[in-house]
């Protein structure tokens, strides 16, 4: 069984030419099959701690390790993750202007399965899929996000996430800038990806919403870059009560404390 | 993290359409259009026909001091039965007549060429083989004119390679009579030393299309001139270009259309792709339309991909008009780089960089690719572009 393991991850980012530590000691495991939500308000880090896993430049490990099934993740380039089994849904998807939709996801599946897939199984395959995701088939001609909206930019996320089967997805606020009946499209589609019970999904989000289409095994309170709380299902009905103020308390002090480290 | 506006860092994209009573285009330039060189100034640079040419790149074609070498430059045409080829001296009548040099160089090379090209395809005569034109230079200064005249409802598709290594400054005629349909695909695969500067001039009959097919690839400096004008209505003219400019090279794209006549088509796509340190492209789009011009269909288009730092572009599109009286025109610049995020994008779903490059820089040229026609010379480019990538990255 495919194991993401997290182990007391930092890291650090430059800006206005200084480094800024934003993870500060991460663990965290997720198994094929189960779902962990990282909840956590703005800036805590929940957004660095998917992009360093998908291996972002703009970000440096300084300590720490990541395996997937024991490989040392950190050590792999960034298309090497992806083919590994390594999956980002991005929160801002980039356009990708000249390439077509159709014309991507067929070179991707192509690296991600290390073969070619056959045209007319593909073909099928493709449009199946789109149709579960309530996309027009003209969308395949588009290029990759341009002009899309933001419910088309993460339908077609979703999409590739059908259609890679990665073992670990990690989903970057996938809700976010979602209208209800997309939030619910959306969230059938990264369902029908859980119930396969083939990929470990890290769902992070800023709100509790989307934890009503897609129920967590496992909650995680992320604040001041590291996981503070972690709980089951219920931990979300208390975040969604009391708010992230309590967190938002310990992440004050923390900051501080990172200041001057 | 994503930005809307990703222009690199020098480049411009500084457009105008103009609704006036006459033509700056003409006033625009330093001289008025003249067969004879002495009628222009030497330029200095701060013209605005030279104002982003690298003069001191231009080995001398721009200020007399350029020679002709006698055996410099190759020309061999291979042309399928019913094509005449022949070798004319300058008073010939047949030439300078789709249009008068611009410039300083165009003026130069019709003032010194000593023999020209004239290649005549008769009335009504369609051929189904392209007639191919293999300019080589070997390392010499030359001065060229060609004439490629299609009679009325002749059809013909013309390939001209350019490579090895050249100074050359020419002017190509395309003279279409009534109903002729001709393409031409002019490919500068220059050495990296070669320098090649030329006036394009296309006069487009009643009835005729002409579709002009400019790639370039290679030499230190290539300037080139696409001019179109109309003999007559219900003329097209479909000018595409396509240009891949590496590190150090200066390539230069400026065309005219001048819409002289009623109820005339133009359409205008180029498209670039540039990567390298001082990687300079250059667009102009100059578009006319003439009082008398009712009834014009036109729209130029023009879109850089910038792969690296330290290239940059210059696109300026121009159109004026001077009557309300017409079907549609438009215009376009665009210029965006391939970047990190691009990049990081494609490689997150298992796509290796370079593939990634490839994939991004093939489908930008690939639609282009496609409007060509001629098969074999769609695939030789997209293998071109493959070559280019890999050559450099």
């Amino acid at each position: 069984m495919a194991t993401l393991e997290i182990r007391d991850l930092h890291v650090t980012v430059e800006a206005d030419n200084a480094t800024k530590e934003i993870l500060k000691g991460v663990d965290l495991t997720v198994k094929q099959g189960e779902t962990h939500a990282i909840m956590g308000p703005n800036g805590s880090g929940k957004s660095t701690l998917a992009y360093s896993l998908a291996g972002h430049p703009k970000y440096t490990i300084t300590g720490g390790t990541v395996t997937l099934d024991g490989e040392d993740v950190l050590e792999m380039s960034v298309d090497e993750r992806a083919r590994a089994g390594l999956f980002l849904a991005m929160q801002y998807p980039v356009e990708v202007p000249g390439v077509s939709v159709s014309n991507f996801l067929r070179t991707s599946a192509t690296a991600i399965r290390g073969e070619a897939p056959k045209l007319r199984t593909w073909v099928k395959e493709v449009k199946e899929a789109m149709q579960r995701l309530h996309m027009d088939p003209a969308f395949a001609e588009r290029n990759v996000n341009e002009g899309f909206s933001g419910g088309e930019k993460k339908r077609h996320e979703i999409l590739q996430l059908e259609l890679l089967k990665p073992k670990v997805a990690i989903l970057d606020e996938t809700d976010s800038g979602l209208d209800v009946d997309a939030l619910r499209v959306v969230s059938e589609g990264v369902n029908r990806v859980r119930e396969t019970g083939e990929v470990g999904t890290l769902l992070i989000t800023h709100y509790t919403r989307i934890l009503r289409y897609i129920k967590p095994d496992q909650v995680h309170v992320f604040s001041g870059g590291r996981i503070v709380e972690s709980g089951g299902a219920e931990l979300a009905d208390k975040l969604e009560n009391e708010g992230y103020e309590a967190y938002a308390k310990l992440d004050a002090v923390d900051t501080k404390g990172g200041a001057s480290a | 993290m994503a930005e809307a506006q990703n222009i690199p860092v020098g480049s411009t994209t500084a457009g105008q359409i103009a609704v006036a009573a006459e033509s700056t285009v003409a006033t625009r330039m330093s001289a008025p259009p003249s067969f004879d060189v002495a009628d222009f100034p030497v330029p200095h640079g701060r013209e605005e026909e030279w104002r982003f040419t690298p003069l001191e790149r231009l080995r001398g074609l721009h200020d007399g001091t350029a020679v002709a070498t006698g055996n410099g430059l190759k020309v061999a045409v291979e042309a399928p039965e019913g094509v005449t080829i022949e070798a004319v001296g300058r008073d010939d009548a047949r030439l300078g007549r789709a249009g008068t040099p611009v410039d300083r160089i165009a003026a130069q090379a019709y003032s010194a060429f000593e023999k020209a090209g004239v290649i005549t395809v008769p009335k009504e005569t369609v051929l189904t083989e392209p007639i191919r034109i293999a300019v080589h230079g070997e390392g010499g200064t030359a001065f060229a004119h060609q004439v490629v005249e299609l009679g009325a409802f002749a059809e013909a598709v013309v390939v001209i390679d350019h490579t090895g290594d050249a100074v050359l400054a020419a002017n190509v005629d395309y003279v279409l009579g009534d109903g002729a349909k001709l393409t031409v695909v002019s490919v500068q695969d220059w050495d990296d030393k070669a320098v090649h500067v030329a006036q394009h001039n296309a006069l487009i009959g009643r009835d005729a299309s002409f579709k002009s097919v400019v790639v370039t690839f290679g030499g230190d400096v290539v300037r080139l001139h696409p001019r179109v004008t109309y003999a007559g209505t219900g003329g097209e003219a479909e000018l595409f270009g396509l240009y891949f400019t590496d590190a150090g090279q200066h390539q230069e794209h400026r065309l005219l259309v001048d819409h002289n006549t009623p109820h005339c088509k133009s359409n205008v796509v180029y498209k670039g792709a540039l990567q390298g340190e001082a990687a300079h492209a250059v667009w102009i789009g100059d578009v006319l339309i003439e009082a008398k011009a009712e009834g014009t269909d036109t729209y130029e288009m023009n879109r850089n991909l910038v792969l690296t730092d330290g290239a940059r572009v210059d696109s300026v599109p121009n159109l004026e008009i001077e009557t309300g009286e017409i079907v549609g025109a438009g215009h376009a610049s665009a210029t965006g780089r391939f970047d990190d995020e691009q990049l990081f994008y494609l490689m997150a779903r298992g796509i290796p960089a370079d593939e990634a490059r490839r994939l991004v820089v093939r489908g930008f040229f690939a639609e282009l690719v496609q409007q060509i026609g001629v098969d074999d010379i769609e695939e030789r480019l997209l293998v071109k572009i493959d070559e280019e990538l890999e050559a450099s990255v």
